[in-house]
């Protein structure tokens, strides 16, 4: 495999409060990757420390054979790697249309996604698109989010707790929409807490515990066991 | 009609507090930064017409034409080397640097132009009126006011019609997931602070052709100016006009019945609206 985004040895600090202990993921062109792990597992500093919220050192994070670690945000969209951030982060002084066009800002390149195309992955959007984004339900909101993010055109897309706080049925009607973002040759990395769901989406997953890599692999050759394990640090029965 | 005369001058001198206003309106609805130095930019703004208009003999508003992308450069500049270092979670810093900024301009421009009271000499424009029924209105305050609607219109369109304007809009709601987008805040600061500066030289027209200014002239203007965001609310351009007109209103009518008033007219005019409206007139629902 030849990994398009990769994080190597990638550590990540909030001042003195070190998030990340050296974690390595590999990223294959058109691949879904999820990231699993409990609160505060480090899922979301990585995915800031890609995206170049949280900066690093440079060579932690490489890009088609550069290295990104130490690019500021604006310079990592640049280069097509865009992000659904937590909590969606919506703009409330714009429309749903708006938050959308500002998805193209930093990156107006050629590609699959326009307002056209994501207004017809996502149609409610179309009929919301003059109402401020923050009026919409939680799930039309999180449609804005991914949109917003694929209106970059991006490469690699990061997707961090898409699920969180919304109802199963609406998780269901979001992630409907991934085949046809995957089929336009995009990798994806997302971060849930969802296990069953990642499992579900996802081409290969990684367990993050305490800002470490602890388990890996294809979903279907990871048991049960293995991923409690990886996930909460002790064996299932020890829960129990 | 004594009284109606005393209404329209008021609000066409709120023309003159509003084009004061806006700049610092748009920067503080942007980047939430209070400008302190923004009277003395707007006195620096009319020292170079007057020095273009004096040394080359254009015509002032030539002048102001050509003053206007150097202001926007010096706005640009200030914000992108010095004042975007200032901005952060503590309020502290903007304030003390631009305050420093108001008395280093001060000072240069005492060095440079000395103490006395200048004027730009606009000609028989000076005195021109036109009548609207029984009333006389001067030319100069009219085109003040004229002035102040097209610049808080070309803002609104420019903050809510393009995709500069959405970035500045995105950048003041959150500064983090702006930079998701690829807006690179430092800049747009700059942009608007530029922008801010050409706002501050058509003001500084305005200023520098009907009243006599100074060196210290600046934190005069920096009262009204500020009277009038607050007045109709931080954050909202068009509120800032309304603010601008109160006071112009206040101060006429305050005058019109002791010529002593009229400061302390438009100062009550200010307490009273923040007694009734504490934010404001037409405060932004996000804040």
């Amino acid at each position: 495999m030849t990994a398009m985004l990769e994080t190597r040895g990638l550590k990540a600090f909030y001042g003195d409060f070190q998030a990340l202990f050296g974690v390595d993921i590999a990223v294959a062109k058109g691949e879904t990757v999820a990231i699993i792990g409990a609160n505060g597992a480090g899922k979301t500093s990585l995915m800031r420390a890609i995206s170049g919220v949280l900066s690093s050192k440079p060579e932690m994070v490489v890009y088609r054979d550069e290295p990104i670690g130490a690019l500021a945000a604006p310079d990592v969209l640049a280069r097509g790697i865009a992000m659904v951030p937590e909590g969606r982060r919506l703009f409330p002084s714009l429309s749903v249309e708006e938050n959308l066009l500002i998805g193209a800002y930093g990156r107006k390149g050629q590609g699959p996604w326009t307002l056209e195309t994501v207004y017809a992955l996502f149609p409610i959007l179309r009929e919301r698109r003059n109402n401020p984004a923050t009026a919409l339900s939680g799930g039309q909101q999180q449609m804005v989010a991914i949109g917003r993010a694929l209106m970059s055109n991006p490469d690699v897309l990061l997707c961090d707790e898409i699920s969180l706080g919304l109802a199963p049925v609406v998780v269901r009607d979001i992630y409907a929409a991934f085949p046809r973002i995957r089929e336009t040759g995009a990798s994806i990395v997302i971060v849930e807490q969802d296990i069953a769901q990642a499992l579900k989406v996802a081409t290969r997953v990684y367990c993050l515990m305490e800002g470490r890599v602890t388990l890996s692999g294809r979903p279907d050759a990871l048991t049960r066991e293995q991923i409690h394990q990886a996930y909460f640090g002790a064996p299932c029965h020890a829960l129990h | 009609m004594r009284f109606i005369d005393t209404i329209v001058q008021g609000v066409l001198l709120g023309g003159l507090y509003a084009l004061f206003a806006a700049g610092l309106s748009l920067v503080f609805g942007i980047m939430r930064l209070v400008n302190l130095a923004h009277g003395d930019l707007i006195v620096l703004a009319a020292f170079l017409i007057l020095l273009l208009t004096s040394a080359l003999g254009l015509n002032p508003f030539l002048a102001a034409l050509i003053a206007a992308p150097l202001m926007f450069t010096a706005g640009w500049a200030l914000q992108y080397l010095v004042l975007n270092r200032t901005l952060g979670k503590d309020v502290l810093p903007p304030l003390l640097v631009t305050f420093g900024i108001s008395i280093v301009l001060q000072n240069g421009l005492l060095e440079a132009f000395s103490a006395d009271s200048r004027r730009v000499s606009i000609g028989t424009l000076e005195s021109a009126s036109i009548a609207v029924g029984q009333l006389n209105v001067g030319l100069m305050p009219l085109m003040t006011f004229l002035s102040a609607l097209a610049v808080i219109f070309s803002l609104n369109q420019l903050i809510y019609r393009t995709a500069l304007g959405r970035a500045f809009r995105a950048t003041s709601d959150d500064i983090v997931t702006a930079g998701l987008m690829g807006i690179r805040p430092q800049r747009v600061f700059a942009v608007a602070t530029g922008l801010a500066m050409v706002v501050v030289t058509i003001a500084a027209l305005y200023l520098g052709t009907r009243a006599n200014f100074d060196p210290t002239s600046g934190p005069s203007r920096l009262i009204y100016a500020f009277e009038a965001v607050i007045i109709g609310g931080l954050g909202s351009l068009w509120g800032t006009l309304a603010g601008g007109v109160i006071l112009g209103v206040a101060q006429t009518v305050g005058a019109a019945i002791n010529p002593e008033w009229q400061i302390l007219a438009g100062h009550l005019a200010f307490l009273a609206v923040l007694v009734i409206r504490p934010r404001g007139l037409f405060p932004r629902a996000v804040d």
